[in-house]
């Protein structure tokens, strides 16, 4: 059955074939919850529209409250009247989610479509798969870039993370996440701490004192954004020179709206993206998400993502189907945080260790902000 | 304070002219952040930044596409049709029983009345993120047997939800606003209605609500504005459907910031001039007819 | 004695106005019923429901109730890492918590007090399975019986329970015998839960699973215990069998087994942690949100870089009174100006003030981003006057005086219109008659006109002070590091790191405050409006 399925699902004829897949009936409602803006308009033109298509039944509505889900669903799950089929959340959110049992452990291998030439799903996805209950859908980084018009840099263009800590060569004020997360990472990495050390160092006392001292030397000349938009709207104004922000908050500043920005992808930090169902769903509706997942992150669909939205496919086969931009009609590859050229360099987040200890790192991190 | 009588004196006069000067200033301080929304919502970039082209009144800086983005774009349409029915249901239902249960509080000898007060502006006190998320856990099951039980749609059940829940939180502020206006209020003038044979409904609409209308009005109008420009509680009790205006400007602004937020605030903020205006310019008209005009 | 007043109705006067006063006061309530109800039903209910997670730990007490109990002799001091017995215990909540999907949440719990918690219920929930089997393999090698699920019912099931199995359609819920319960007692509840998490969280039945290992070692506890017990209609020889053997057996090692899943477990900080948050009420979080830490040896503070609660309530509050202020300065003036103008002039006036309304919160704190900013519209201007040097630009936001310039300007017209009101209501001949009797002008307005505007402000300060004390996206906007408010906190609580406890305790907090300052208010300046108004 998986085998047939997964030959099955390599081509686009398919479609109406996978709803045999649940047996029995299937609700034809369905809510999908993501990020609203681009995001969103990628994940309804890559995987939704396709699927109405051959789905015609099939009503399905977007509700954009994944900045919330974790608290409503938690909401949700407690009250008993669950609104939402599938979820759009990063790792860290995933993580947290499933640790609650607010989201549904579900087996990788046997609900999602094997790779083309057989590679189970699990080995496809590979590491990205951080947590029992976590669909990956993107990977995207959490990356810096800097503006090309400094006078005051004397021509020096920043080629390592280390530019960020080095306000002599590059002086002017930085943007960062208001959050422990990256941040500590690149202080420590800035700090002499080789990557593999990074996290058995922040676990310690001393390590976190490290870290935090780095930070200290530019604490003055940051501004801390919360909302990726920030970030790009400070580099934009100037009011920033140099600063961190997702890589596709970027590449739509200096690709589509031309900003004098350029990227720095050293020690670019991974982060996912991804599906989850909620606990409880009633097995109609269960049976709709299923379908609709097992299409929706298929080797070929997320590939096909990638048009809309420069944030790298979360399965190895869809790489090399990666093709260009659907109206800027621009390669996409090179603007991926996976293309070699970019990830030379790459920073892989540790999640569990940080649902372990962002609780204390960031009422730590606060506190000294608050200095 | 109108105008200056003729026998001022140098200083009186002074005096009333800089007094004149800093209350300009503090209304332009009032209205600079619109100042500055106006011509950056005609931004031909997508930032909220005045470009060079811009400073130099290049028109090639400007551009209406943040307009026909909002216009055209049933992302923001159905946003505002949302908000302009939530808004009014949600005030009509907190003036009402708010101004009848200040004026109940503003009796004489109410038992506990710390008390109900306290519990009456608790929405006020209540950090808005705890609101929301105990407000949802009650939402969610009156939706439900509203549903359920009742057989309303589910559309219909959640603009219920949110109007109830934006009224619950625009109640504190007409209860506070006509509880101190009625603090200036001379009882002896109901008395005296009713002593002349008028019933309380006559006595409460003839004498008691023209008094206390200033305080009515600006507690609604906190009403209305506590509605409209509420994004934490309707997160979370309400559904897409029911996405309202600062609901769809929050994920704007969070997503990607753009002029279309701007472009919104610009059209509401015409919207607004043009009806407080009409608002008045008709009152005007009535007062002439009436011959009421003071000038 | 004087003779007792008269009413007209004939009634004494004393009774007459008490019936009048009773009327009145009834009245007052039918006034104000509606409303309270409507606030008790939809707002205080739920909200108090919400704030009781402050108080509530029944997580820990639910989810290892073994553990909990075999914990409670437990002392650090004597023993830095408990015994055999109570790791037994925990292997055995910890394997019905994972079948039904409960340990991760519980280990997130734990994980706010002592971090690394977390990840050790995670990363074990996945071995425990396994523990014991070695123990298992021992009792099915004395006797493939019990292997078998049926040997397993026909010990432990109730004989109606199996009567009633055989005829209805759908299996009961599992009932355990009480000659099982006597002779076998852990195994007997132990076993109650593994039928109870096989029919109801995996849809099966007791009758075709094989129990897990962690009901051999509680078998294997009981044999030892009790080599020979008794139980009737038990399948022949089986249990006597085994009871003679289990002293033989190896005994199961499910503490190095733990420790070998995750060296946390042989760690004194860890059953700490469990032993002092297990009772089902705690003021952990309580104590959390003012600095303070619960540990075994009493309540210490915490760690001095992750101080920052009471900063941020004391910040809160003085920033709260900050912007109060400035919104009585500059509301006062407008306020009065638009008391005092003729009606056309002033409501022109009026829709300048609530201009602002119109436009979105959001969109205004973006707006003031672009004025004052370093590279904004106001730092340009004053470079091009000439005023400030292009190197030395102000710094006016992403600090806390950004924080209070957006702050006061959204939250002015709050102040305006209740003031404007209030000040409508007074007569301007009293401004008149008091300087026509030999006032001055400061002495008219001091003595006369401001003593009746007190409750505009009054009301006004309420609003914002309020208000300003609850919000926190703005501040989040342009509150930069030194302009962050204790709500922040409790939205990153709520939304992102799931600790609803503290969220509640801190919210339950400021409510207090908040609450004790409206009372003081009242005392202060209340008690004499009232008297005003008669």
């Amino acid at each position: 059955m998986k085998l047939t399925k997964a030959m099955m699902a390599t081509t686009a004829l398919t479609l109406a074939g996978t709803t045999a897949f649940a047996g029995g009936h299937m609700a034809n409602d369905m809510t999908i919850v993501s990020w609203g803006g681009a995001y969103q308009a990628s994940q309804d033109s890559a995987y939704l529209q396709p699927y109405l298509a051959a789905n015609p039944d099939v009503r399905a509505s977007w509700d954009e409250s994944s900045p919330e889900a974790v608290a409503k669903l938690r909401a949700m799950n407690e009250a008993g009247n669950l609104t939402w089929d599938l979820v759009d959340v990063v790792a860290a959110d995933g993580i947290r989610l499933c640790d609650e049992g607010l989201a549904m452990e579900i087996d990788h291998d046997a609900l999602l479509a094997a790779a083309p030439d057989g590679t189970s799903a699990t080995e496809d996805f590979g590491d990205l798969i951080v947590s029992d209950c976590f669909i990956p859908q993107i990977a995207y980084s959490t990356t810096n870039a800097y503006r090309t018009d400094v006078t005051a840099w004397n021509g020096a263009k920043p080629s390592e993370i280390c530019a960020l800590f080095d306000l002599e060569t590059f002086p002017g004020t930085r943007t960062l996440q208001r959050s422990p997360l990256d941040n500590l990472e690149w202080a420590l990495i800035c700090d002499g701490v080789p990557f593999a050390d990074v996290y058995d160092t922040l676990e310690t006392t001393e390590g976190q004192d490290r870290a935090f001292a780095k930070l200290d030397t530019i604490k003055d000349s940051t501004i801390w954004w919360t909302s990726a938009a920030e970030s790009i709207q400070s580099l934009a104004d100037g009011e920033a020179v140099m600063g961190s922000s997702y890589n596709g908050r970027f590449f739509s500043a200096i690709v589509e709206q031309n900003q004098p920005l350029e990227m720095l992808w050293d020690a670019q930090v991974y982060d996912l993206d991804g599906w989850i169902i909620p606990t409880g769903l009633p097995e109609d509706r269960l049976a709709r998400v299923l379908d609709f997942v097992f299409f929706a992150t298929d080797t070929q669909r997320l590939a096909d993502q990638s048009k809309f939205i420069s944030y790298g496919p979360a399965r190895a086969s869809s790489a090399p189907l990666v093709s260009t931009h659907a109206t800027l009609g621009i390669e996409m590859a090179p603007h991926m945080p996976t293309d070699p050229a970019n990830s030379s360099n790459a920073f892989v987040q540790n999640f569990m260790w940080w649902a372990d200890y962002r609780d204390d790192l960031d009422a730590r991190f606060q506190a000294w902000l608050a200095q | 304070m109108t105008s200056l009588p003729i026998y001022a004196t140098t200083g009186q006069k002074i005096w009333h002219y800089t007094f004149r000067v800093i209350v300009g200033l503090i209304l332009f301080f009032l209205i600079a952040p619109i100042i500055i929304i106006i011509p950056l919502s005609f931004n031909a970039e997508s930032f909220f930044t005045f470009t060079p082209e811009m400073l130099a009144l290049d028109p090639a800086g400007y551009s209406l596409r943040h307009y026909r983005d909002f216009f055209t774009n049933p992302d923001w349409i159905r946003p505002l049709q949302n908000s302009l029915i939530i808004a009014p249901f949600a005030t009509v239902l907190s003036v009402s029983l708010g101004t009848l249960a200040a004026i109940g509080l503003s009796q004489s000898h109410v038992p506990y009345r710390r008390a109900i007060m306290a519990i009456l502006i608790s929405p006020m006190i209540v950090p808005l993120i705890i609101s929301a998320t105990g407000m949802f856990f009650f939402y969610s099951q009156m939706g439900l047997w509203m549903e359920d039980t009742l057989g309303f749609s589910r559309s219909f059940t959640g603009y219920v939800k949110v109007i109830l829940a934006h009224a619950a939180l625009g109640i504190p502020f007409v209860i506070i606003t006509v509880t101190a206006t009625l603090v200036g209020f001379d009882h002896s003038l109901t008395r005296a209605a009713a002593n002349m044979g008028a019933t309380p409904t006559q006595t409460f609409f003839k004498v008691q609500m023209p008094l206390i209308l200033p305080g009515v009005v600006s507690g609604g109008l906190f009403a209305f504005i506590t509605s409209f420009d509420e994004v934490v509680v309707v997160l979370f009790v309400g559904a897409a459907a029911q996405k309202t205006l600062p609901w769809q400007m929050f994920t704007g602004l969070r997503e990607q910031i753009s002029p279309t937020i701007l472009a919104a605030a610009t059209v509401l903020v015409a919207i607004s001039i043009v009806l407080l205006a009409t608002v008045e310019m008709l009152r005007r008209r009535s007062e002439r007819l009436r011959g009421l005009s003071p000038n | 004695m004087a003779e007792q007043m008269m009413a007209a109705d004939g009634r004494t006067l004393k009774s007459s106005l008490n019936r009048a006063l009773r009327r009145q006061k009834l009245r007052a309530l039918l006034l104000i019923t509606p409303l309270l109800l409507f606030i008790l039903i939809t707002f205080v209910v739920p909200i108090g429901q919400m704030l009781f997670r402050s108080v509530e730990n029944q997580i820990v007490g639910d989810t290892i109730p073994r553990t909990v109990e075999a914990l409670a002799d437990w002392d650090a001091a004597t023993d830095p890492v408990p015994d055999e017995d109570v790791f037994r215990a925990f292997a055995a909540d910890m394997m019905v918590a994972v079948e039904e999907r409960v340990h991760t949440r519980l280990g997130s719990r734990l994980n706010y007090e002592t971090a690394g918690i977390s990840s050790q219920f995670r990363r074990s929930g996945r071995d425990v399975e396994d523990m014991g089997e070695d123990l298992t393999a021992q009792f099915t090698a004395l006797d493939p019986a019990w292997a078998d699920p049926a040997t397993w019912v026909a010990l432990m099931a109730d004989p109606d329970w199996i009567a009633d199995s055989a005829t209805a359609q759908t299996e009961p819920a599992f009932v355990v015998a009480d000659a099982a319960r006597d002779a076998l007692p852990r195994t007997a509840d132990i076993y109650a839960d593994f039928a109870r998490v096989t029919q109801v969280a995996n849809n099966d039945s007791p009758t075709e699973e094989q129990p897990w290992n962690v009901v051999y070692i509680a078998l294997y506890q009981d044999l030892i215990a009790n080599p020979a017990p008794q139980i009737a209609g038990a399948p022949d020889g089986l249990l006597g069998a085994a009871g003679a053997a289990a002293a033989g057996f190896v005994a199961p090692d499910i503490r190095a087994a733990f420790v070998d899943s995750d060296a946390g477990w042989g760690s004194t900080v860890t059953w700490q942690t469990i032993q002092t948050y297990s009772p089902a009420y705690t003021s952990s979080y309580f104590l959390n949100s003012i600095d303070l830490k619960q540990t075994p040896d009493g309540i210490e503070m915490a760690p001095e870089n992750q101080q920052i609660y009471v900063k941020l309530f004391i910040r809160t509050l003085i920033m709260s009174l900050t912007i109060m202020v400035s919104c009585i300065l500059l509301g006062y003036p407008v306020a009065w100006m638009l008391a005092n103008l003729p009606s056309r002039q002033a409501n022109l006036m009026l829709i300048l003030v609530l201009l602002p309304f119109w436009t979105s919160l959001l969109v205004r704190t973006s707006a003031w981003k672009v004025l004052l900013q370093q590279q904004g519209v106001i730092n340009d201007l004053l470079v091009w006057v000439g005023l400030v040097a292009d190197e030395s630009r102000l710094t006016m936001i992403n600090n806390s005086t950004g924080t209070i310039i957006a702050m006061t300007h959204i939250l002015l017209p709050f102040m305006i219109l209740p003031l404007y009101s209030v000040m409508k209501t007074i007569p301007p001949s009293y401004l008149r008659a008091a300087k026509s009797l030999g006032a001055t002008n400061w002495t008219a307005f001091w003595r006369v006109y401001f003593p009746q505007s007190v409750p505009g402000i009054g009301a006004g300060s309420i609003l914002v002070f309020i208000l300003s004390i609850g919000y926190y996206i703005t501040p989040e906007i342009v509150g930069g590091t030194s302009g962050i408010f204790i709500s922040n906190r409790i939205a990153y609580h709520i939304s992102s790191s799931l600790n609803w406890g503290l969220a509640a305790a801190l919210g339950t907090i400021l409510l207090a405050v908040v609450l004790a300052l409206y009372w003081a208010y009242d005392r202060i300046v209340g008690i004499d409006n009232v008297k005003l108004g008669g």
